[in-house]
């Protein structure tokens, strides 16, 4: 054809849009090039989830408080489960931060795709920033509970050590464990709708296979390799033991923590990128 | 240094349509797909693939360049390929084979508002709206009171969106879009939205953006004025092939009047409807059928149609479109005199003459109807008939261009108003 033979472009192309097979990489210099709009979706879905809401940024404070009573009720009074000697409130609602921020990312990332369709047919940008964005923006929450429990720290004597420092170390591997699934199931519910269904029980059952109504010293030694797989064992653990310095931190424990975040983390983003190419054809 | 700006090498995009068999709407469940998966691996131990999907095939093997600096239209009935080709350009989809080579950084608008939050203010969508196009912050910021100027929504910036009217709206997004500033500008159907000052608005803006600021526009639209306009070069896609490919108005012709001079006779097909077309017809003075005629020559349109009970108040009308699409024209036989009743049932043979040294040289369409004003419509056939105008009426037109000559020829009478007047 005629314009094929038009003089060949001396200069490299900007951008080569080629067919794609297999795996793909990860692009994260794209992904950084991007940061502004990443914020912009976080600031975003932190202005929306409570607007329009009487109560306001209240609920951020009220939700766990409510369920952490309930669960302290339910595991101290009803079923008098141990708590390593710390008052049961503060046991479970220290627990509950943790795996709140968990939960939260997990489950609000999980429909993101599905929620932005709109943008994902429309417009290009990497698409992980949408899954990605609710890791940064769920943090809001996090820090209103770790206020909150400060508060209850002070409330029943708890004094604070330099081990508090660490926290931020178990929050970045709680934010990867968590940006891991959140990857997986945003993904996945492109494809298959089920997810969204089959996620709030798939992390009721993991929260209750983690340590958060009862301590990790309630599982027998026998199953205590095969408790640490589950990666929130490690940072609830890790937690409490900056807040409260009870638990004591079990390096092996800790390690496969480590393992498990980083495992979860690469590979979601990696199975993300396989499967973003069809996103935009079937969303 | 080159200066194509995109060049596109056999592109290939197929999708695979997969055969509904059960499931919500489309949508596939893990259920569905593990209750096939042992059919699946039987059939692959058979080797013998049950096909439960087809391969369509959007875009087919196209190849074009475009330079740098030029405004490239895209144009082709809906289904031709020409937002999957889009889309391609803009990285939302995958082609399925072939090459693009991109110089430069690309902004899209393929749909106005696509980014917009209802429940965030106006102010807060511009942001969000800017950064999704591919804006940084600091661009934004400093492009934000133009946008706002632009877009005439000032007093509405701390409103969520959710309460805009569908004009402010529209008007924010493409503001937003508008001020991008890509070296390549991807733009699809944006036009078609708005009323018509701000849609005029919007064709000056991107008119700019083609003349003065020397960007590269792909131009994707169905209004085929607009892409006369704008574009200096323009492609038909045909069920996702390359069926035409060079200067705006002649591709644009080609499309709205057929590449070849249709038939001038056209029997149709018959509809279910009470008063339906049979055949229709041109023909030019000498009772020949044609579909060229002198500019002044006169045309005789003829139809034949069967009303099938009595309708009352059923009428018989056309309308001719140049090529761009746009209406030159209306008539309806109630017009005649003496009067032609056409609501008894029964066939009727009806004939309309068209005078000459009304139409200006180029191609035209014909759209018959049969309806009852405002009611109903029986029968319309879009575009039934095509006819070319050729040569001119008289030398004083020759060396204009087609824009410039405006929509007929006006058979005007000058004279110095001093001398005394013949006419009037």
């Amino acid at each position: 054809m005629r314009s094929v033979v038009t003089q060949a472009p001396a200069a490299k192309p900007t951008l080569r849009i080629r067919p794609t097979k297999g795996w793909a990489a990860l692009n994260l210099r794209e992904l950084w090039s991007y940061r502004d709009l990443l914020w912009i979706l976080v600031e975003r879905n932190i202005k929306v989830i409570y607007k329009q809401t009487a109560l306001g940024m209240t609920w951020v404070a009220l939700q766990p408080l409510i369920a952490a009573i309930i669960l302290a009720v339910i595991s101290g009074v009803v079923a008098k489960l141990p708590s390593d000697g710390v008052p049961h409130l503060l046991f479970v609602f220290c627990g509950l931060t943790a795996w709140n921020y968990f939960s939260q990312t997990a489950q609000r990332s999980s429909n993101s795709l599905v929620n932005n369709a709109q943008l994902v047919s429309k417009v290009y940008f990497p698409r992980m920033l949408i899954p990605l964005s609710h890791t940064f923006s769920a943090l809001v929450d996090f820090a209103v509970m770790l206020l909150m429990l400060f508060i209850f720290m002070a409330v029943y004597g708890v004094p604070p050590t330099l081990r508090l420092a660490a926290i931020p170390g178990f929050l970045f591997l709680t934010a990867m464990t968590a940006t891991g699934v959140a990857l997986w199931f945003s993904a996945l519910s492109v494809k298959y709708r089920d997810c969204n269904y089959a996620l709030p029980f798939f992390l009721q059952i993991w929260m209750y296979a983690s340590p958060i109504i009862y301590p990790t010293s309630m599982v027998s030694t026998k199953w205590q390799p095969l408790f640490a797989l589950n990666p929130v064992v490690g940072f609830v653990e890790g937690f409490r033991w900056s807040v409260l310095g009870r638990s004591a931190l079990n390096p092996p424990i800790f390690w496969v923590t480590v393992a498990m975040s980083v495992f979860a983390l690469l590979s979601g983003a990696f199975f993300f990128r396989r499967v973003e190419r069809d996103f935009a054809d079937i969303i | 240094m080159s200066d194509v700006a995109l060049s596109i090498q056999n592109l290939s995009k197929s999708f695979r349509i997969a055969h509904q068999r059960g499931g919500l709407g489309g949508y596939k469940t893990l259920h569905d797909e593990l209750m096939i998966l042992p059919r699946r691996l039987i059939d692959r131990l058979k080797r013998q693939r049950r096909s439960t999907s087809e391969t369509f095939w959007a875009l087919k093997d196209i190849s074009f360049d475009v330079k740098a600096g030029e405004a490239l239209g895209i144009i082709g009935s809906n289904g031709a390929g020409k937002s999957t080709l889009l889309k391609i350009l803009n990285r939302i989809t995958e082609p399925t084979r072939g090459a693009v080579d991109i110089y430069g950084r690309v902004g899209a608008l393929l749909e106005v508002g696509t980014g917009f939050h209802p429940e965030l203010t106006g102010r807060e969508n511009i942001f969000l709206n800017g950064a999704i196009l591919g804006m940084s912050r600091a661009e934004i910021r400093r492009k934000f009171d133009e946008i706002v100027a632009f877009a005439e929504v000032e007093q509405f910036l701390d409103t969520p969106v959710k309460r805009y009217s569908s004009g402010m709206y529209v008007r924010l997004a493409f503001a937003v879009a508008a001020h991008l500033d890509p070296e390549i500008l991807l733009i699809d159907e944006v036009l078609a939205v708005g009323d018509a000052e701000f849609q005029k608005k919007c064709l000056e803006k991107m008119e700019n953006v083609v003349a003065k600021e020397g960007r590269t526009v792909i131009f994707v639209s169905h209004d085929m004025d607009a892409i006369c306009h704008l574009c200096s070069r323009c492609i038909l896609l045909r069920q996702g092939e390359v069926a035409k490919m060079g200067n705006a108005a002649d591709v644009v012709g080609a499309y709205l009047g057929g590449e070849r001079d249709q038939s001038p006779e056209v029997d149709f097909a018959p509809i279910e409807s009470e008063a339906s077309f049979q055949f229709a017809g041109l023909y030019n003075p000498k009772g020949q059928a044609s579909a060229a005629f002198s500019a002044d020559e006169a045309l005789l349109l003829k139809s034949s149609f069967a009303v099938g009970r009595q309708i009352k108040g059923l009428q018989l009308s056309f309308a001719v479109f140049n090529f761009k699409g746009d209406q030159i024209f209306y008539s309806t036989i109630s017009m005649a005199k003496p009067a032609i009743s056409v609501e008894a049932a029964g066939e009727y043979n009806i004939a309309a003459v068209i005078p000459g040294r009304l139409l200006l040289p180029g191609r035209y369409s014909i759209t018959l109807a049969l309806h009852t004003p405002k009611t109903k419509l029986y029968d319309r056939r879009k575009r039934a008939l095509s006819f070319r105008v050729v040569g001119t009426i008289d030398d004083s037109y020759d060396g204009f261009a087609e824009d410039e000559l405006g929509h007929v020829y006006a058979d005007v009478k000058w004279r110095r108003s001093e001398e005394p007047s013949r006419l009037m």
